[in-house]
């Protein structure tokens, strides 16, 4: 077992503790590394605020007052969460030169927590994407082979955690997007209930499908962080006034005779590899006293589809609001108020984000309203009926986070479509509102890193996180690369 | 042929909220531009609306005053348009689920004019024209609106403005909107079209855009009704549009045709969950309803025989009828009140606004206890009135006029001596009276009166002095 087990928060906050390192030595060793790299992964580094961050914590300790978990832990923030005073652009164009006036209530809270924002991580634009390509600031790299795509939407976030350049990230996932490019970089991922994250300051994409998640390098470290962010947000109505258990306490109780179900629709037509993955997975939790049993889950077929019509419809209204006048890109030369909204919206905007907004308008105009919206709204309540049906009868259920495991970078596709499918293992979960977790469950022969995917019912992540976490401490941590290749100074 | 008028009216009331709809930005008129604003009414990417209770509760109260069905299950929805006073480029509405639906207002005729639904929204902000170049406002982006749309079930401009006052003394009754219509915070769009007298079938439709007087809405429906009636008559159809009314000239403008018309794309708001309510708060808001016009109005005439037009009067103006409910606690004729209000207060308060805030100097307490005073014969009402002249103009108490021995007013004793005195000192019409001349008991009267500064109780001391002259022969 690696040095790093359980996870290199606990690990960074306990040597700043014994002042074996600052918390400025460790903030300027991740922002060097961030210098040093190139795997694209930060739009906006914030270097001095950073380290004005690291010196207050450093006085801090040496007045020998205790730091709390996150305290002085270096950490990066996708470019689509509002941070107050630091441009956040979405990585697009038409919001070059925003800065936010607030703090999103997930960034405020980590801060409280004495968070370390080292910088604002690569996306695809407005979070639509599934390779981190459609980015305005150029695609984000795999650190496992920069050729390769580090997955989407929250690619530039999973990259930093891969890369040693955050010791963990904040994300977002709509149809996956923290998930995904987590299990392509090979790293941990967690997808929370809908409503357990505060949405107050995260840029909409979605808003019905939109949530906030922790990336880091295990379970434990994804464990503490989502700890931290979940709860209650009076500025959010689709917030859950819930109990929210505690999941950092959770990590070790004993799995067995957990039942995990196997979804076999999941299963058809993924890479050999991944499936072979799996199913090593599914033996080792055998191993360790929990049930695997598969099972028949037809309705997840439609998931697609009802995603791409939901999650457009909503982004076109949500998108609508960049005309130039407020904030943000305007075009230089217009002769009326139509003309620059016009040409501020065509310059601004790329294409993948100009093709998902005309998507949501032709779903929800007058005539097809009923054919596409409203119908994948009942299709939705399906999807969610059966979500709880399978939650009767098992504790979790185990998929590949994705059918395919990293792809070439600047593939052409012959149609938007082709792309799109690399959702579809992602995006039931963000129907039915249930939290999920990505977690490396090996390699395929292009040594790139496989992903499995744990689901489980609405405020369980306190389960899924604990099955997770059993996993990497059975298997020692061994299909973890990321975490063995940890920047400890 | 003889047409009929068919009209709907979609009126916009602005709320009395303290606070804005979905943030807790302050809700007042007239403030500097763009200083009752947040990142949630300014539209700031990532921000989210959150539902303000107190709307809801103003829904409510309107719904019930107007016999609606209150839906204990609601929803906002996105109304999607491009404007660049509206900030985040969507309207939040209801337009699947509104709030209340199928109500009623009646009018004095008794004609009920249907409500197909009342719903809540929010305000955008506003263009400022200035110099040339044009600046946007968003004090107002956010402010709760109510919108009341009727079924098509007004027939004449009177109707049509018997309903929006009515409808205005309402909603200033249960205390949700003032409904200033030239400050905006009523604002109505009108649906105008024709048939052949007893059809039952609709004719095309157009739609006046944005009334903001009563008087220019009646002319604006009257022009209408017979410009479709013109197009008509010459065998031509009448075209669906938005127009918007020229007040110079009277006359109605094209905004937009149907084809220009824009499509909304409504769809559920994903940020605000539903807006669920429990009967019985929807029944405690019903118990907390203050009683309305048209049941004061009733009362005034049938219980307190005030005359309908000073009933009408009264009642119009939540203010003064306020005014007149306290001040006629305890009274056994509270027309007396009535009366000092039309016939005295009103004199020196003339527009429609003053009465409607009815701000004067006495309070109903003080013109309650003048109005005992004469009940109780302590004052006549000329005295009575002399007093109530000097209170409203200076604002000082009853007290600092009528001084403690006249409140007291006079003994028994008193009046038996006053009495006695005068028929010693009036021989002649003592005479008078006997030989049945009844104007001399006013000459008796009279002298009592002057000696008592009129203080004394007339009635009173008429009979008193009566009983006297019949005592003289037993």
């Amino acid at each position: 077992m690696c040095s790093n087990s359980g996870g290199i928060i606990k690990k960074i906050s306990s040597s700043l503790e014994k002042k074996e390192f600052s918390c400025t030595e460790i903030t300027e060793k991740y922002i060097d590394n961030i210098n040093k790299s190139d795997l694209n992964a930060f739009v906006n580094v914030c270097e001095e605020e950073a380290l004005n961050i690291a010196k207050k914590i450093d006085e801090k300790i040496n007045s020998g007052e205790k730091l709390s978990l996150l305290e002085g832990i270096p950490m990066s923030v996708k470019d689509n969460i509002s941070t107050n005073g630091i441009e956040t652009t979405c990585a697009s164009n038409i919001l070059k030169g925003y800065k936010p006036i607030y703090d999103a209530t997930v960034w405020s809270k980590l801060k409280e927590n004495g968070a370390v924002l080292l910088g604002k991580t690569n996306m695809d634009e407005f979070a639509m994407g599934s390779a981190c390509e459609t980015s305005c600031y150029g695609r984000a790299k795999n650190p496992h082979n920069k050729d390769y795509v580090t997955g989407g939407s929250s690619g530039g976030a999973a990259a930093s955690v891969a890369g040693n350049l955050s010791a963990y990230s904040i994300g977002s996932d709509t149809g996956g997007s923290v998930r995904q490019p987590a299990s392509f970089c090979g790293v941990v991922g967690l997808k929370p209930t809908y409503g357990s994250v505060s949405r107050y300051g995260l840029i909409a994409y979605g808003s019905s499908l939109d949530q906030i998640g922790p990336i880091a390098k295990t379970s434990e470290d994804a464990s503490i962080v989502f700890d931290c962010m979940c709860g209650y947000d009076s500025h959010d109505s689709t917030s859950a006034k819930v109990d929210y258990k505690n999941t950092f306490e959770h990590l070790n109780d004993d799995i067995k005779g957990f039942k995990i179900g196997i979804p076999n629709q999941y299963y058809d037509g993924i890479d050999s590899e991944i499936k072979s993955s799996l199913e090593e997975a599914m033996k080792k939790y055998e191993s360790m006293g929990a049930s695997i049993e598969y099972f028949d889950f037809p309705e997840v077929k439609s998931a697609l589809p009802v995603y791409y019509i939901l999650a457009c419809a909503e982004a076109t209204s949500n998108l609508s609001r960049y005309d130039g006048i407020r904030y943000g890109y305007r075009t230089e030369k217009y002769s009326d108020i139509n003309e620059m909204i016009c040409k501020t919206r065509s310059r601004g905007f790329g294409d993948e984000v100009k093709r998902r907004i005309l998507l949501g308008n032709y779903v929800l105009s007058s005539g097809y309203y009923d054919a596409y919206y409203k119908k994948a709204q009942s299709l939705r309540s399906v999807i969610i009926n059966a979500f709880d049906e399978t939650f009767s009868k098992y504790d979790a259920i185990l998929t590949p986070t994705s059918p395919v495991s990293a792809f070439e970078a600047n593939r052409k596709y012959s149609s938007p479509e082709e792309i799109y499918l690399a959702d579809i293992c992602t995006v039931p979960v963000n129907i039915a509102g249930v939290p999920a977790i990505s977690l490396p469950c090996g390699f395929d022969s292009k040594n790139l890193p496989i992903g499995m995917q744990l689901i489980g019912p609405k405020f369980s992540e306190y389960k899924i996180l604990n099955l997770a976490h059993q996993y990497e401490v059975f298997t020692q941590y061994e299909n973890n690369k990321c975490l063995q290749m940890g920047v400890i100074l | 042929m003889n047409y009929e008028l068919v009209v709907g009216l979609e009126t916009h009331v602005e709320l009395l909220t303290k606070t804005k709809i979905f943030c807790s930005c302050k809700n007042s008129f007239g403030d500097e531009p763009n200083t009752n604003c947040c990142p949630v009414c300014i539209g700031l990417p990532g921000t989210l609306p959150k539902l303000n209770r107190e709307v809801v509760n103003f829904a409510i109260k309107a719904g019930l005053a107007l016999n609606c069905t209150i839906n204990l299950n609601s929803r906002m929805d996105r109304k999607n348009y491009v404007y660049p006073d509206l900030s985040k480029a969507y309207q939040i509405s209801q337009f699947y689920s509104p709030i209340c639906t199928n109500g009623y207002l009646e009018l004095s005729s008794g004609k009920k004019i249907r409500i197909h639904q009342i719903h809540m929204e929010e305000d955008a902000g506003k263009l400022v024209h200035k110099a040339g170049d044009v600046y946007v406002d968003y004090n107002r982006g956010g402010v709760p609106l109510l919108e009341i749309v009727t079924e098509p079930d007004i027939s004449s401009s009177e109707e049509a403005r018997e309903y929006i006052e009515k409808l205005q003394m309402i909603m200033r009754y249960i205390g949700v909107s003032d409904c200033k219509m030239q400050e905006g915070s009523m604002r109505c769009d009108v649906n105008v079209s024709i048939r052949p007298a007893g059809s039952r079938t609709f004719g095309t439709r157009t739609e006046i855009k944005n009334m903001n007087s009563v008087t220019f809405m009646t002319k604006a429906i009257d022009y209408e009704f017979k410009r479709h009636i013109a197009i008509i008559e010459s065998g031509e159809k009448v075209v669906q549009q938005t127009l918007r009314y020229i007040e110079e000239t009277n006359s109605t403008q094209s905004m937009r045709s149907k084809e220009d018309a824009q499509d909304y794309r409504y769809f559920p708001d994903p940020d605000l969950v539903n807006v669920s309510l429990e009967k019985s708060y929807v029944n405690r808001i019903q118990d907390e309803l203050p009683e309305l016009p048209e049941s004061r109005f009733k009362k005034y005439t049938e219980v307190f025989g005030i005359p309908e037009n000073d009933a009408m009067l009264i009642v119009k103006y939540k203010n003064v009828s306020d005014f007149f409910e306290q001040s006629s606690i305890n009274l056994k004729n509270p027309k007396m009140i009535s009366n000092f209000i039309i016939g005295q207060i009103f004199r020196n308060i003339e527009t429609e606004s003053d009465r409607e805030k009815f701000d004067i100097l006495t309070t109903p307490n003080q013109l309650n206890k003048l109005a005992i005073l004469i009940e109780e014969g302590k004052l006549n009402m000329n005295l009575a009135k002399k007093t109530l002249t000097k209170m409203l103009e200076t604002g000082k108490g009853i007290e600092e006029f009528v001084s403690e021995s006249d409140m007291k007013g006079l003994s028994d004793e008193e009046i038996e001596k006053l009495c006695d005195d005068a028929i010693k000192s009036n021989e002649s019409a003592v005479k008078d009276y006997l030989d049945g001349k009844e104007k001399a008991l006013k000459a008796i009267l009279g002298f009592v009166m002057r000696q008592t500064r009129g203080k004394g109780d007339p009635l009173k001391i008429e009979q008193k002095i009566i009983e006297k002259i019949n005592c003289l022969f037993v």
